[in-house]
């Protein structure tokens, strides 16, 4: 299991429960790792440089022979009004969140393509579908992942490889840690379970999409907290 | 650096591969078979999975790591990936290029 972003946050915690469950997890992140266990191998590399993804694959592919499940959750986010967003912002928002998910779909699928089996689970928002002031381009480059995803999962799934997103509500990580509180509690307020999101409802949801009974299910998104 | 007649070989015997699985016939395979091109041996599909058999191939036989389907390759006018010996000679270059970066 390949899981992206996973020093901290959402991506640590999906990296640590399923190594907990004897998986062999692979993940990266731009620093270094943030905690050691059995059965968990780290890589620090910038996930928007091409060569460094594919030296990444290549690497797993030798020393495991394959993969089977990849966890897009990489991403960046920076709550800004666009009339005071720079370009190099957008661009660096755009090449980790669609760009780098696309590189490692891509050559994780090389690799599962032999096996003619693999899960990959790309990582969206409900700030796409809930029109977030303030987010509009963290927004646009998850909903490019989205409809990414939907498309991919056509191409792919002549090799019984599923690919479906997950959308998270907010969750309290270091991702929305500069939000105001006043925003975080009206997100909340509009859902209809009206909670933060938590780290084990990121892992619930991986657990149906990753499934070997799950090969029906592809092309999907299933966002938490009752947004649609 | 891999040797041409090996980048050749590795080309013919994947092609041969999936003309085979397609029902076609494998026999008449050659270097000037066309791949990409009205003529195709293969479909669309298949092209694409020739590509990424080539590449698995390279890196898992003989530890070349190379994405055939590059910058260079998607903005040439002619597909270097029109026949055999069209699609070795352009594995030799990408990994030239590879070396030389």
């Amino acid at each position: 299991m390949l899981v992206t972003g996973s020093r901290k946050g959402i991506g640590r915690h999906l990296a640590e429960t399923y190594v907990r469950r004897g998986y062999i997890v692979e993940g990266c992140s731009r620093g270094a790792a943030s905690f050691e266990a059995e059965g968990y191998t780290h890589t620090e590399f910038d996930i928007t440089e091409e060569k460094a993804v594919k030296a990444w694959i290549s690497s797993i592919a030798r020393r495991h022979g394959r993969i089977d499940c990849v966890l897009n959750n990489a991403a960046i986010a920076s709550m800004n009004h666009v009339l005071l967003t720079p370009a190099a912002t957008a661009n660096r928002m755009l090449a980790v969140n669609v760009t780098a998910t696309m590189l490692v779909c891509r050559d994780a699928a090389k690799v599962m393509m032999r096996r003619k089996y693999g899960r990959i689970v790309n990582f969206t928002t409900i700030v796409d579908p809930i029109g977030l002031a303030g987010e509009a381009i963290y927004a646009a480059s998850k909903s490019a992942v989205a409809t990414f995803t939907r498309i991919l999962a056509f191409e792919l799934g002549g090799w019984g490889i599923t690919c479906n997103l997950f959308g998270a509500t907010p969750i309290m990580t270091d991702m929305i840690k500069g939000v105001p509180q006043n925003k975080i509690d009206a997100v909340v307020n509009g859902l209809a379970i009206k909670r933060l999101g938590s780290l084990d409802d990121c892992v619930n949801v991986c657990d149906f999409f990753i499934n070997p009974l799950s090969d029906n299910i592809t092309a999907q998104v299933v966002y938490l907290g009752g947004v649609s | 650096m891999i040797d041409q007649n090996v980048a050749l070989e590795i080309v013919l015997s994947t092609l041969r591969d999936a003309v085979h699985q397609n029902g076609g016939d494998a026999a008449a395979v050659n270097e000037e078979t066309v791949i990409v091109g009205p003529e195709s041996v293969i479909d669309s599909i298949g092209v694409v999975s020739l590509i990424v058999d080539i590449e698995q191939r390279l890196e898992m036989e003989h530890g070349v790591s190379l994405t055939l389907a590059n910058d260079r390759a998607m903005s040439q006018r002619n597909s270097p990936f029109r026949t055999p010996s069209v699609l070795a000679d352009h594995i030799l270059a990408t990994e030239s290029e590879e070396i030389a970066s």
